[in-house]
């Protein structure tokens, strides 16, 4: 009896030796990419042929940026957002009116679309690839001012800086509405209204589902990137502000 | 019962004689071994470091110098794993022009050993991320998404297990709800499935059916959302589950000065960590086991 448990205790041991190790100890950091560490020259070897492709598209200086811009400077409304939500007003306007004859209402963006910021100084084609890599495209979708209403619902809700142009909202500090207003005017609920957006929002992302409330989709096949490309050679010098389109009083 | 114990107990002793009359030779070398996980996530096709006036990020990143750090981490200790936890693609016009192949060329270069699937890198398509493949000297593994009905079906597995000096790590990967956030279009018939449920199933798969030692999730959930506490996140995967060892988050370019350590559903440690985006870090977690012979062989013996 004992003997046989004694060879059990054989095989156990050896199987220790290879299975039974115990996490004893533990440390972790997160370690910085700087500029003091030296470049790897066979991946530098490997990115050369594709970044000297690139370059020659990239840098191209199509406008100036007064000051850096960036998506986390304010609450509601940001002037990079600003600049992002204007310019697609700007340039899908006349698009869309001389395709349908209707005048755009306003544009709805998402804050998470926004994806670099836009630094100070000559602002080149690959500024516009950095803020907006997606080959997302301008749709304009037909919403009654009643769904319009659900979407200041969301705006209110969800507290982000979501890009917006020609809707006005004003939110009092309990979170009700102090003023809704598009293109200056209160919302009427069974008139309609056209906005622009992007495929992917009308598609559901982030969720705003209130979008495919549209018995209509005119897509302008107008890349947002495009519009940032034409509306930065359009401008030579871009100095875009915070106001107060979407912002939250402290009443 | 009684005897039964006593059993047990002289069982343990009689092991214990046993190591002291067999000698160490059979186990001296596994004395202790550190196991290294260095990980990125949200590297989103930042191939080059930022240059000097962007903001933040300034001269922050770059493939080039990630590869010679590496380099040396692996020189200082060969165990080392690389894993990066989804969105590779997506945010360059690298990702614009060429598609992602640049992205998996060096990432094979780097030798990464596993990565698994954020929501870009669906950007292309499902065919076009299938596309890329070829460039990808390293495995996909997502537990989560089901992918029988499309074309990367085969190529991602749930998990993958590594042996290093001894030590078997296991790493599954999960991936984040793609409706909402991906157009249907482009994942197509990507099936997913619940993270947690799932998560359960493959750390009890990796601790006893395959004996890890070490039990890693590579996710791309995001870390935690404050803003919608019912969101499944790392941190409520970390609480919610048992085994897991790490979880390598990603998606909401959450920059953490150190791993996050959280508390288990059986009350044992878990770490979590993130290191933001755009390669502007590397991850880096020391895993040190020690062989504790003697305390393996008693609670062997009292499984007999």
């Amino acid at each position: 009896m004992y003997k046989y448990i004694q060879i059990i205790g054989f095989i156990s041991l050896f199987l220790s030796c290879d299975h039974s190790k115990k996490l004893t100890k533990t440390e972790g950091e997160n370690i910085s990419i700087s500029k003091a560490l030296k470049s790897n020259p066979a991946i530098e070897a490997v990115i050369a042929p594709y970044k000297a492709n690139l370059d020659k598209s990239m840098n191209e200086v199509l406008s100036y940026a007064v000051n850096t811009y960036s998506k986390r400077d304010g609450d509601y409304n940001t002037a990079i957002g600003n600049l992002m939500a204007d310019a697609v007003f700007e340039l899908s306007n006349p698009i869309f009116k001389s395709r349908t004859g209707y005048e755009l209402d306003m544009v709805l963006l998402n804050h998470g679309g926004i994806r670099s910021i836009l630094p100070k100084g000559n602002v080149t084609t690959k500024s516009a690839y950095s803020l907006m890599p997606f080959e997302n495209s301008v749709v304009v979708v037909a919403l009654k001012g009643s769904v319009l209403m659900e979407m200041t619902a969301y705006l209110k809700a969800f507290k982000r800086a979501h890009p917006i142009s020609g809707l006005e909202l004003v939110l009092n500090a309990d979170n009700s509405y102090q003023k809704i207003r598009v293109n200056g005017k209160a919302i009427d609920p069974t008139k309609t209204y056209y906005v622009a957006t992007n495929d992917y929002l009308y598609n559901g992302g982030d969720r705003m589902y209130f979008l495919k409330k549209s018995d209509t989709l005119y897509d302008l096949n107008y890349k947002i990137r495009n519009v940032l490309i034409d509306y930065f050679t359009k401008y030579d010098t871009l100095n875009p502000k915070k106001d107060q389109r979407f912002i939250k009083l402290n009443n | 019962m009684k005897r039964r114990k006593f059993i047990q107990k002289t069982a343990a002793s009689t092991a214990f004689i046993s190591l002291s009359g067999l000698g160490l030779t059979s186990c001296t070398q596994s004395t202790a071994t550190k196991i290294t996980i260095l990980h990125t996530n949200d590297v989103h096709s930042h191939i080059e470091a930022f240059g000097p006036n962007e903001g933040r990020n300034a001269n922050k990143g770059g493939v080039a110098r990630r590869a010679s750090l590496v380099e040396t981490l692996r020189n200082e200790n060969p165990n080392t794993l690389l894993l990066d936890a989804g969105d590779i693609f997506q945010g360059t016009p690298y990702f614009n022009f060429y598609g992602g192949e640049l992205e998996f060329k060096l990432m094979s270069m780097l030798k990464y050993d596993v990565a698994t699937i954020g929501n870009h890198d669906f950007d292309n398509g499902i065919n076009g991320l299938y596309a890329q493949l070829p460039h990808a000297k390293f495995d996909f593994i997502s537990a989560n998404y089901d992918f029988t009905n499309t074309v990367m079906d085969t190529h991602v597995k749930p998990y993958k297990t590594f042996v290093k000096d001894g030590i078997k790590i296991g790493v599954f990967g999960l991936g984040i709800e793609l409706q909402g956030l991906v157009n249907k279009a482009a994942y197509k018939e990507t099936v997913y499935l619940d993270p947690i449920e799932i998560a359960q199933d493959m750390s009890r798969i990796l601790k006893t059916e395959e004996a890890c030692d070490l039990i890693i999730c590579l996710s791309h959930l995001g870390y935690e959302y404050k803003k919608a506490p019912s969101k499944i996140s790392d941190i409520k995967l970390a609480k919610a589950t048992q085994d897991i060892d790490l979880i390598i988050g990603g998606h909401t370019h959450t920059f953490l000065d150190k791993p996050t350590v959280e508390t288990n559903a059986v009350g044992k440690s878990v770490l979590v960590n993130q290191v933001g985006c755009y390669g502007l870090y590397l991850g880096k977690i020391d895993f040190y086991f020690d062989a504790k012979k003697l305390k393996a062989i008693e609670s062997d013996t009292q499984r007999v």
